[in-house]
């Protein structure tokens, strides 16, 4: 009884129906795109039918696939060393004793979240001149790796929070030097986290757009980049082809990383 | 936001130990990352904003405050007297009262939400979270193309007007305020949802029962007891949603059609068409000092995790 008169306190008139409008416009925008990119005509209002023509001529667009590579080289390449520096990083904060300016270190590896992204668009983009960098692929890898490492960093030390170092205390103790009680006992234990890192940082690079189009140089066009291009000129099919195939990229790498880096420690 | 931009931490700050060997040397290649390439720019930002523009873009390395006055005046070319003219001002006004806006209806639509996933049950709960966590991880430049699509005067909202006769023309809400307004909602809401929904899920439900036993009605139970108790998630949020929404480009630029500037807009033109790079470092400079206040109130707010622990 007073179990039930506290379930029925809990419930709002509206609550319900607001939360639904929220999931409406979240995911609204994104569905109509989807099924608009399987439309048979070029016409936006009219259904004319279902067809995976417009798939068919992404796929055969030669800009479309140089920025794929484009974006496919910068987002491996930046994700791996940004996960690698976040490694290296979580065991230092996590595993090693508190030291004076901890917290100073910690708001530098999330000072790339802090700082919106435009200003250090621009910032990197004089940066690199000034030092006579000159602007291509190089210069995009260099700035996704930075304001990736954040991204990378967050899961690895959530995990590495969750693992008690006694594991590694009994590797020591039978007589496992360093290396080998991080590379066979903490190592595979951290894997879900430095996995789910791993992704999010190659999904936040991946989809980066304000950054990359101010440092990214001519023939570093990736893909975000090619669709806003597009964007610009006028709406036709395509672009609602090739934004579904990137929406499902992110939807799938997120709920990957989502579901290992929830798995159950052993 | 899974995890966010989250200025707590769980150590104790009066560690007295300073940093071992060991540990500088596996922190050096982030920090060292970060400090060059992030640090360095904002320093170069702030250079550049007290330099004179070049003619051909780039900057003379002379010194001038010139860039910060040209917020608010204009320099008459014959008598060099200083005129006043609020065009740029105009345009943090927008951002502003954008943001602002944007802010409040997340907050409107977050908290019922927030609270309707914190009364689900525990497994329920961690999918509406998965749900609502998602769409942050989605292409921003796609999303607000396919907020673009759908608010188009040819869009599938009008044709529905039109098609079911409620309407006979389109209504114009592509390239309008209302629009960008749209796309910062659209854009940051589950910033909001995820801190507020955070404080709330800490919430013992048994109080909501104890003040109903003292006689307090359902509304007021929300005004004096759920929300003092969630303040620190609602201001996180807002926070969350106000900063990037300031400093946002891609919404002002895709969905405004590059005719309603924000800030965001404003800098990014000095860098690209307009070549004015100390005006645009000026902006810049503006802009950081506005969320660095931001974030300085956010980080006095007191902490929810420790009287919990």
């Amino acid at each position: 009884m007073m179990a039930g008169h506290a379930e029925k306190l809990k419930k709002f008139p509206g609550f319900l129906t607001v939360t639904i409008g929220c999931l409406v416009l979240l995911y609204a925008p994104m569905i109509v795109i989807s099924v608009y990119s399987f439309n048979a005509t070029r016409s936006i209002t009219k259904w004319g039918g279902f067809s995976l023509g417009w798939y068919a001529k992404v796929f055969a667009n030669p800009e479309i696939q140089r920025a794929t590579v484009n974006s496919l080289v910068i987002a491996v390449s930046a994700s791996t060393l940004a996960t690698l520096l976040a490694l290296l990083a979580a065991i230092a904060m996590v595993r090693g004793r508190a030291f004076r300016g901890q917290e100073g270190v910690y708001v530098l590896i999330n000072l790339p979240l802090l700082v919106p992204e435009i200003i250090s668009a621009v910032g990197s983009l004089i940066f690199f001149l000034a030092i006579g960098i000159s602007l291509g692929l190089m210069t995009v890898m260099i700035a996704h790796t930075i304001f990736c490492i954040p991204f990378a960093y967050l899961p690895i030390s959530a995990r590495l929070q969750g693992i008690e170092d006694h594991y590694e205390q009994a590797a020591r103790d039978l007589y496992a030097n360093a290396w080998q009680s991080f590379r066979y006992v903490l190592a595979p234990m951290m894997l879900p986290g430095i996995v789910s890192g791993y992704m999010l940082a190659f999904i936040i690079s991946l989809d980066d757009f304000i950054i990359t189009n101010m440092v990214a140089g001519p023939g570093a066009t990736t893909l975000p980049l090619a669709i806003y291009g597009m964007v610009r000129i006028g709406f036709t099919p395509e672009i609602n082809a090739i934004s579904t195939l990137m929406l499902l990229a992110s939807l799938v790498v997120v709920t990957l990383s989502y579901l290992i880096g929830r798995t159950k420690r052993n | 936001m899974a995890g966010g931009i989250n200025l707590q931490t769980n150590w104790s700050t009066k560690a007295s130990n300073s940093i071992s060997g060991k540990q500088f040397l596996q922190l050096f290649p982030a920090m060292a990352a970060i400090s060059f390439f992030l640090i360095g720019p904002l320093t170069f930002i702030l250079i550049y904003s007290f330099l004179t523009p070049g003619t051909y873009g780039g900057v003379e390395w002379q010194f001038s405050t010139e860039s910060y006055l040209q917020f608010l005046f204009e320099r008459d070319l014959i008598t060099d007297e200083l005129i006043f003219e609020n065009a740029y001002l105009l345009v943090f006004l927008r951002s502003l009262v954008l943001a602002l806006i944007a802010t409040i209806s997340c907050l409107l639509i977050g908290f019922p939400t927030a609270f309707f996933i914190a009364t689900r049950s525990e497994h329920n709960r961690n999918m509406w979270v998965l749900l609502i966590t998602v769409p942050y991880w989605v292409n921003l430049l796609i999303r607000t193309v396919s907020m673009l699509f759908i608010l188009r005067d040819e869009g599938p909202i009008n044709a529905a007007l039109i098609g079911t006769g409620i309407i006979s023309e389109p209504i114009h809400m592509a390239y309008t305020n209302f629009a960008i307004g749209m796309g910062l909602i659209y854009s940051y809401l589950p910033f909001m949802v995820l801190p507020v929904y955070a404080s709330l899920e800490r919430f013992d439900f048994r109080l909501m029962k104890a003040a109903y036993d003292l006689y307090a009605g359902r509304w007021s139970i929300l005004l004096r007891v759920i929300l003092p108790v969630v303040k620190p998630g609602l201001i996180a949020g807002s926070l969350l949603v106000f900063i990037p929404c300031l400093g946002a480009f891609i919404a002002p630029d895709i969905l405004g059609g590059g005719k309603k500037l924000m800030i965001g807009n404003l800098i990014a033109m000095q860098f690209q068409a307009s070549r004015n790079w100390p005006f645009g470092s000026a902006a810049a400079m503006i802009l950081l000092t506005i969320v660095l206040i931001a974030l300085t109130v956010a980080a006095r707010q007191p902490r929810p995790g420790k009287e919990v622990a």
